[in-house]
Formats: C-alpha cells, sequence, structure tokens
C-alpha cells in the first residue's frame, strides 16, 4: 500500500510492481507511474500522446 | 543473456515479457528512453553489455529515432529500424504492401483539402480518412457524406499539426464487422485473433471482442509476404476478409499481444522470448 499523489488514499499495488508501470488510483481515477519499488514512489503519469501505440 | 527492454510504459506486455525473460534466467536490463541521450558515436551507459535491445517503446517516434542510434552503435536490436520507419508511417507501409505485391485497400495521399476532396469523392461513400502516424483506431473517420468530409478536412487543416496534412484516403472495406490480427515472428505466425465489433473499427483497444482464429494457407501466405514487405521482426500483421480474399491494411512494429495471449491457448510471450533468443544468439555469431 502507498499514498495517492493526487488524493492521497490507500494505494493497492500488486507485488511484482516494476518500475514504469502504470496503477489507478481506485478513489480519485488518477493514474500513476511507478518511477522507484523501493521503496515505493508514485508519480502523475504522463498524459496520452498522439504517438503512442503500436 | 542479457536483453535491453526498451520502454517508457510497462504495460502488462511487457510485463510478460520480463516474467518470461527473468524465468528463463535471462538477465533484463530495463532501459527509460525518457532518461537517455543519444549521441553519434557512443551509446549511453545504460546500454553496457546487453546482447540485444528489445524496443518497446510506446510512444512511435521514440521508437523510430531510438532505434537508429542502437542500430548505429552496432548494438542488435529488434525490431530493425528500417521495419520501426516503415509501420510507424501508414503511407509507407501502404507502399511497401503494394511493392511486394501483398493485397491491401485502395489509399491515395493527397497534401491539401481540395486534392483531398477531390480523392474522397472519387473513391465514394463511406471511405475513410486516417492519420499516417496513429494507433489504437483514433483520430480514424469514416466519411459517408461530403459535408462530413468538408467539415473533417477543415478540422484537420485548422487544428492538426503538419503530420495531419497529409491526408490518407482509403477505400471503405466491407469487412463483416471484423478483422484479423496476427502476431509473427519473421513472417511466422505465433497466433491470430479474430476481432468483432458492432462499430466500424474493431481495435482490441476499442473494446472489440477477440476469438482465436485460425489461419488458413492463403493468410499463412499473406502474413510471410506482409512481414517480408517492412523488413521481418516480430510484427502485428492486420487483415480483413472481403469476397475476393483477404486485403492487408497494416503491419504493426510494436505490437501489444496481451489480447491474443487470452484470446488463444498460445502461450505467446514464451513464443516471442523463444525467437528472442534466436536473435541475440544469430547477433552474437555474427558479432
Amino acid at each position: 500500500m502507498t499514498e495517492c499523489i493526487e488524493c492521497g488514499a490507500e494505494v493497492t499495488l500488486h507485488d511484482d510492481l516494476e518500475v514504469g508501470e502504470i496503477v489507478d488510483c481506485s478513489t480519485c481515477g488518477a493514474e500513476l507511474e511507478a518511477v522507484d519499488t523501493d521503496p515505493v514512489e508514485l508519480d502523475s503519469a504522463p498524459e496520452l500522446e498522439e504517438d503512442w501505440g503500436e | 543473456m542479457n536483453f535491453g527492454i526498451l520502454y517508457s510504459r510497462i504495460r502488462k506486455d511487457e510485463k510478460l515479457l520480463l516474467s518470461e525473460l527473468r524465468d528463463r534466467g535471462h538477465e533484463v536490463t530495463k532501459i527509460d528512453v525518457r532518461k537517455q541521450q543519444f549521441g553519434l558515436s557512443e551509446p549511453p551507459a545504460d546500454f553496457e553489455g546487453v546482447d540485444l535491445v528489445v524496443d518497446r517503446c510506446l510512444a512511435t517516434s521514440r521508437s523510430v529515432y531510438a532505434t537508429r542510434f542502437v542500430d548505429a552503435y552496432d548494438i542488435p536490436v529488434v525490431n530493425h529500424p528500417d521495419t520501426a520507419g516503415v509501420c510507424a508511417d501508414k503511407a509507407k507501409n501502404s507502399l511497401a504492401l503494394v511493392e511486394n505485391e501483398v493485397p491491401t485497400p485502395e489509399t491515395t495521399v493527397a497534401f491539401t483539402t481540395d486534392a483531398a476532396m477531390e480523392a474522397i469523392e472519387e473513391f465514394g461513400y463511406p471511405c475513410v480518412l486516417k492519420p499516417v502516424v496513429g494507433s489504437w483506431g483514433r483520430l480514424m473517420a469514416k466519411i459517408d457524406s461530403r459535408t462530413a468530409a468538408e467539415a473533417i478536412l477543415e478540422h484537420k487543416e485548422t487544428l492538426g499539426h503538419y503530420e495531419h496534412k497529409v491526408f490518407y484516403v482509403q477505400e471503405y472495406v466491407e469487412k463483416g464487422g471484423e478483422d484479423i490480427r496476427v502476431l509473427a515472428t519473421d513472417g511466422e505466425p505465433v497466433a491470430a485473433m479474430v476481432r468483432s465489433s458492432d462499430h466500424w473499427i474493431t481495435n482490441a483497444a476499442k473494446g472489440a471482442a477477440t476469438d482465436e482464429f485460425g489461419l488458413d494457407d492463403e493468410a499463412l501466405d499473406l502474413v510471410e509476404r506482409a512481414s517480408d514487405a517492412v523488413g521481418g521482426g516480430l510484427l502485428g500483421v492486420d487483415l480483413m476478409g472481403t469476397e475476393d480474399g483477404y486485403t492487408v491494411h497494416e503491419v504493426n512494429h510494436n505490437v501489444e499481444f496481451k489480447a491474443l495471449n487470452e484470446a488463444t491457448d498460445v502461450d505467446v510471450p514464451a513464443r516471442v522470448v523463444d525467437w528472442l533468443e534466436t536473435k541475440a544468439e544469430q547477433a552474437e555469431v555474427s558479432a
């Protein structure tokens, strides 16, 4: 568990969280990027860009 | 072996790959492309000791440039930057398919709204207008009338950046509400699925229903030829079934496979890693 940087609610995390993975805050819906896992540090995820995809 | 995963976001696809690589005892070097600076001769320090770089950049622009630099450093990289360059751009993609005699929808590119309007009228309604760079079915327009065409072209000309002034007009293919995604490694299919939707856009990213699909000889042949057309690699080949056979509308170079992995019994990440191991071994031999 760690705190959402947007709303302060507790965010549940998977055990196998990877740096670069996105997690959603179930309280406020914010997309958060894991920028570190030891200890876990979350930041706001980048906004969708037009050239993202396959 | 040491596999460098070039990324900016770890999607489920990357997690599947990372897990498979680690389970097999490989070293994995995660390289966040956002933190790199690419000079003209020496690779960034993060690439030290990597046997094969696997491009999983989410942003097409980064994928195209980063793979070009990595290749210039003589570090083996999949997919090759030439493949990325062709697949990243729908116009280049279409040209490559036609040059290799792969059936693909009729397409016209124009650079002004007047010329694009003429092309649209020539195709008749409905027809399709797509951005040359883009994915996940975004900014695709099925044009049902001249008034709709005028509005879309005006919006693109006024609001879009320069790439939106490359008007990519395509025939509307009646595909029966579905298309087919094939994941292939150097032209050899790993697995395939059919994507169905009531909407004319049938991307999995748009919520299309998916189911396993068995490829017939015609499709197998087209997947191999489409792969060859863009230079091979780990690719997502998209086909539509028509009354006259299949037509290939695009080949994706940074293919996502989580939906395919769920839709089929094939262990997709395992098959992908089989192929990555082969590529790394081949690179080691030729080094």
